[in-house]
């Protein structure tokens, strides 16, 4: 039997004393939390309650006298892509095994992983449709549900238009069902269609594919065996990534690697490293160009690679020149002998690789950011090898999938963009009129036009409506798999939330979306499988694709997100242009029909040679595959492929392109997975080239630099012959009146990347990378102070950007920031946030697993002994941290720490359900309540986004806290 | 015949906690038992290490000595199993355990705890070989399935070994070796009177 703690009582009884020596005496922050929850069991044994024998009377032991079924799925939580291996016996899933074969996890799991059976069992998961009703939860059929929401949105767009309605997607979606929903939110009629990774690594999308042409990590987990240097910066591993520790902690001992954690706290992973080196929060850019000045100044650089390879290093060197160590040391803190030896070692000791995580990510300047730390890696020439790269560790198990699948505002599956012919392409393969699909929209402006992020949806239901560049303010809400306490600012979130005409939340848990808000009416909650239960492929960080089968049927009155998204579109009128070219059983979407409209149709990110036959093959034969170069071995029906078919995946799945393990890599053929830098943004600027000189991929028959494969530069070289016939004849459908215009990534024939592959090319080109990236703001990055920081002295210096307008609103940034003058005095601590292993997210899921919540029963903030000195704090007292705007409080326990500096506090963001004091725990619906609620973090975090993809700061703001 | 040990490297220990929730998952253990469990010392200091505790199978296991209703006995294996059916919940196995790895499931009046529960290695009890009734009263008994703790498996850097002494203390040199530090196998002197150099 579980035993719950009971709501806000006292938590000291006698069993709490008893235990008390278990961890040795040493204060540690699962000690102070675990002697919480005995006392909590405590006070249950004194009411006679005891805990019972081992096992629950309905619990799922495997029967050795029936047969057992083995099914391969993957881990739901975090982007490694751990294969899970279920056992299931009558339907159920009683067992969970090592996944040996798999060359990711090779058999092991983190504490999320490994516990993920208890999703399928689900005690606290949504069983049934629900809505608000004055108030009360109610019952009610999926028919029913499905009826009423697409009455109200069929109104909503009548009175408001398409735009009024927010979809939000999700990171745990497959790839499949990312799809659906960006092609369900484009048939609707607007680009506002979101998910996670606007708020985890948006910043990494865009501000990476501005460098090197793709947003994503380079390399692979497993690549990071081959590193010498680990730099590791603004990311935690060890608890967000734990799986991930296996290959870089092989790699540093096998290679005896330098495994250095730049942070401004020192981190589970920090207890790792060779070095660590403490940083401001927020002082990235100038932390990387301390590096720089040093490698620079000694010569350290990689001359060749930048010759060859790199555009702009000429700006990034006048940047960096103002970088003397001095002025490091006054800005970041770092003391110069320590930047150097850094520099040095990461610039000499090679192959080099640079991991970054959401403390790069998630700051107004994360585009920057993200360039900066690219930079470093392009000066020292750490790219396109083995044990190089950006190793980008992305956050939840498909984020990468569902973004690369276009739930984004700002564009359509596969980065087409959003312009006419990103439109005309996906019209073609969805074989829907162009013009039908225009007149679906508002206007054609608004369908070329970016739509509201989720970090901003609030702002356009509150804002005047002059303020937001659309019909009308946003009036509905379709939440799918996405908590509500994930973006900053959470009382005005709540605010807007309340004003809704509509919210659907549909997800296997209420979320605290169902509990957050005083809302009465207008609020449904549908129950959703987990990724446990249905079929389709996730796309891991590294670019692999992992196909897997459901363990069990979807549970309780529990729906796909196929059948979810078939079902809308059923009823909002459009299901038969939706599914012409899909598949349907029944009322629920084939995945593999899907998937293989995606393999005709996202041909710019090479999303089209992994066919489901292919994939499901590899997740036969994992145990074939090669543990550091993820190589299918000689004499196996996978040799020489890839595992995962990691994109890009050239042509169609006949051509049989085995997948690229590493981006950019010229030292391979591009038919065994070379590349190039990416020719996206011309081919000279200010009379400089930005194509490669004298760079190239192995085997190719262009020893230089060349742009993009077109119709018009396949004529040029004489090639254009080479098209057969009918590649020729739907070349010249799609052209039109123009077919030199048709590119490779809009000829659906596949023909010209056959061609340019034939001759040894890359089709998108082979070009420099960028240091100077002139289409963005701050071409080359340039340090900037947190909208709210306590260097008030600096702000002169490193203002914050302009005031400006984005994504449909305004954006400020420098007015805001002129605040810190006034609130840093009674705010002096910097805020920062973070990953614990046990949780995910926004943390429902986890917090309702009984085996991660008993590990983790206290939201907490990290405070220094210092600041806790001085205000009295004592170890597991509960404190309140304020925050500077709206008079946002949280209370929560106090953890006293050396992990973070004097004048810094760390929280974690994965919890919910208390509301600055208040426990809400009855507001969820019955039975449906986390085990482990808490405050949540973000309700004190401040206003700041990044100017390119309105990514929210989470990792810097101001504080205070005070004994509650 | 093998000498079964486990061995937690930690060096490489992260606290990830998946042995714990791996051993929560086999064997069903509920809220307040904790089999195993991570703890980490210098918590947020430089020098900071974590380490997996459970039972560790001693050699001459001190419990055993101790219980006055002799309820342990040591399998072929060289794994320290407990009959509950013999237990009296006195709790000197508790005091004499050198790794506080004897759980109790329950506080009562007049000290009452209920019987010990424990890490078995995945071994289950005394009861049949994978009946029901040995998973209801021990858990999961891998071993006899030919398989090992689900701990040391699933370890997420493979920090946790288990299985034959010899094997795992070879594995664990040859690590400290390759990388050239360790700090030893830490517990070993006590629960088995031998370190992995011996």
């Amino acid at each position: 039997m579980l035993i719950k703690r009971s709501e806000g009582k006292a938590a000291r009884q006698r069993l709490s004393s008893t235990y008390q020596g278990l961890s040795g005496g040493g204060l540690d922050r699962r000690a102070f939390l675990r002697q919480a929850g005995l006392g909590g069991a405590g006070l249950a044994a004194l009411g006679g309650l005891g805990l019972g024998t081992v096992r629950p009377a309905a619990a799922g032991a495997t029967d050795f006298g029936q047969p057992v079924q083995r099914i391969k799925n993957i881990c739901t939580h975090c982007s490694v892509g751990c294969t899970v291996v279920a056992e299931v016996q009558n339907g159920v899933w009683v067992g969970q095994e090592p996944a040996w074969d798999s060359p990711i996890n090779r058999g092991t799991h983190c504490a999320k992983g490994a516990s993920v059976r208890e999703l399928t069992h689900g005690d606290r998961r949504l069983k049934y449709p629900l809505k608000l009703v004055d108030g009360q939860w109610q019952r009610l059929s999926w028919d029913q549900a499905i009826e009423e929401i697409g009455e109200k949105l069929l109104e909503i767009r009548r009175k408001s238009g398409p735009d009024s309605v927010f979809w939000l997607g999700s990171a745990k979606f497959s790839n499949e069902g990312a799809y659906l929903m960006r092609k369900l939110a484009a048939f609707w009629g607007t680009n506002t269609i979101d998910h996670q990774a606007r708020i985890c690594h948006s910043t990494t999308v865009a501000g990476v594919a501005n460098v090197f042409g793709y947003g994503a990590q380079t390399n692979s987990y497993n690549d990071i065996r081959n590193s010498r240097s680990i730099i590791i910066m603004g990311g935690n591993p060890a608890e967000a990534h734990p799986v991930a520790m296996q290959h870089v902690l092989s790699g540093k001992e096998m290679n005896r690697a330098n495994m250095i954690v730049i942070d401004p706290r020192f981190t589970r992973t920090a207890a790792h490293a060779t070095e660590y080196v403490r940083i401001r929060p927020g002082t990235d850019i100038p932390v990387i160009w301390g590096l720089l000045w040093h490698i620079f100044e000694n010569g350290w650089e990689d001359k060749e690679f930048i010759r060859q390879r790199v555009y702009g290093m000429d700006d990034v060197r006048r940047e960096v020149a103002k970088w003397h160590p001095a002025e490091v040391l006054r800005v970041t803190g770092v003391p110069e002998a320590q930047l150097k030896r850094v520099a040095q070692i990461f610039a000499t000791q090679k192959p080099s690789t640079l991991i970054w995580c959401m403390g790069a990510t998630q700051k107004t300047v994360g585009t920057a950011n993200v360039r900066a730390f690219s930079i470093l890696l392009m000066a020292t020439g750490n790219l396109g090898a083995p044990g190089t790269g950006a190793n980008i560790f992305r956050g939840h198990t498909n984020v990468q999938g569902a973004t690369d699948l276009g739930l984004d505002v700002t564009t359509l599956p596969a980065y087409y963009g959003i312009d006419e012919n990103a439109w005309r392409h996906w019209c073609r393969v969805w074989d829907v009129p162009y013009e039908w699909m225009v007149s679906r929209f508002a206007s054609k402006a608004l369908m070329e036009t970016p739509g509201i992020p989720t970090t901003r949806w609030f702002d356009a239901v509150l804002l005047p409506k002059e303020q937001v560049q659309q019909p009308d303010l946003l009036k509905a809400m379709i939440a799918v798999g996405h908590g509500g306490n994930t973006v900053s600012r959470m009382p005005e979130a709540i605010k807007g939330m309340e004003k809704l005409e509509l919210l659907v939340v549909a997800d296997p848990h209420p979320t605290n979306m169902s509990s957050m808000s005083d809302r009465r009416n207008g609020t449904y909650l549908l129950p959703m499988s987990t990724q446990f239960e249905c079929a389709g492929s996730r796309t891991a960080s590294n670019r692999s694709l992992q196909w897997y089968e459901p363990v069990v049927k979807p549970i309780f009155e529990s729906k796909t997100d196929y059948e979810l998204l078939y079902r809308l579109a059923e009823k909002l009128g459009f299901a038969q242009e939706m599914f012409k070219t899909i598949e349907v059983r029944g009322k629920e979407p084939v995945a593999e029909s899907i998937l293989r409209e995606i393999n005709r149709g996202a041909i710019s990110t090479g999303y089209s040679g992994q066919s489901p036959e292919r994939l499901k093959l590899h997740m036969q034969h994992q145990a074939d595959f090669d543990v550091v170069t993820l190589r299918g071995k000689a004499g196996t029906p996978v040799a020489g492929e890839t595992y995962g078919l990691p994109w890009p995946c050239w042509g169609t799945p006949e051509m049989k392109h085995p997948g690229s393990h590493i981006l950019y890599n010229t030292h391979l053929h591009v038919k065994e997975g070379g590349g190039t830098f990416r020719a996206r943004f011309g081919v000279e600027r200010n009379g400089q080239t930005l194509l490669a000189e004298g760079s190239y991929s192995k085997g190719s028959e262009i020893t230089d630099g060349y742009p993009e494969f077109t119709v018009a530069v396949l004529k040029k070289l004489g090639w254009y012959d080479e098209l057969t016939e009918r590649e020729k004849e739907i070349i010249a459908r799609i052209g039109g009146n123009d077919p030199d215009r048709v590119s490779w990534s809009t000829d659906l024939s596949f023909g010209i990347i056959r061609v340019a592959m034939e001759h040894g090319c890359v089709p998108y080109g082979n070009a420099k990378a960028r240091g100077n990236a002139w289409n963005l703001p701050d071409p080359v990055p340039v340090h900037r102070e947190p909208i709210y920081t306590p260097r008030t002295d600096l702000l002169a210096e490193y203002p914050a950007i302009d005031d400006r307008r984005g994504f449909r609103m305004p954006h400020l940034a420098k007015s805001v920031q002129l605040r810190s003058n006034t609130v840093a005095r009674s705010f002096p601590i910097v805020l920062t946030s973070g990953r614990l292993v046990e949780y995910e997210g926004g943390g429902e899921e986890t917090r309702s697993n009984k085996w991660l919540a008993e590990l983790q029963q206290d939201m907490f903030v990290e405070i220094n002994t210092a600041d806790a000195a001085e205000r009295g704090i004592r170890e597991g007292q509960f404190v309140w941290v304020d925050g500077p705007e709206n008079g946002a409080k949280v209370k929560v326990k106090a953890l006293v720490t050396e992990r973070v500096a004097k004048g810094v506090a760390f929280m974690p963001y994965h919890f919910g359900g208390w509301w600055q004091g208040e426990d809400r725990r009855r507001h969820y619906p019955p039975g449906t309540d986390p085990i482990v609620l808490g405050e949540s973090a973000n309700t004190v975090t401040t206003y700041g986004y990044d100017p390119v993809t309105a990514m929210q700061e989470t990792k810097v703001t101001l504080c205070q806290i005070r004994a509650a | 015949m093998a000498r079964m040990k486990f061995l937690c490297d930690s060096d490489r220990c992260i606290e990830c906690n998946a042995c714990v929730t791996a051993c929560k998952n086999e064997n069903e253990v509920p809220w307040g038992i904790n089999r195993r469990r991570v703890i980490t010392l210098n918590d947020g200091k430089p020098g900071e290490r974590s380490i997996s505790m459970a039972c560790m199978h001693c050699t001459d296991a001190p419990c055993a000595a101790v219980c006055p209703v002799s309820c342990f006995y040591t399998t072929a294996d060289a794994i320290v199993l407990h009959d509950k059916d013999l237990c009296i919940g006195c709790g000197y196995c508790f005091y004499a355990c050198p790794f506080g790895a004897p759980q109790f499931p329950k506080v009562g009046n007049f000290g009452g705890r209920g019987k010990m529960d424990k890490c078995t290695y995945c071994a289950a009890g005394p009861e049949q070989d994978n009946s029901a009734a040995e998973y209801a009263q021990y858990g999961a008994n891998r071993i006899a399935e030919g398989k090992l703790p689900l701990c040391a498996e699933m370890c997420s850097t493979k920090a946790l070994l288990a299985g034959d002494g010899d094997i795992i203390a070879s594995i664990y040199k040859e690590r400290v070796q390759t990388r050239g530090y360790g700090a030893g196998a830490w517990g070993w002197r006590t629960a088995y009177r031998e370190t992995v150099d011996a």
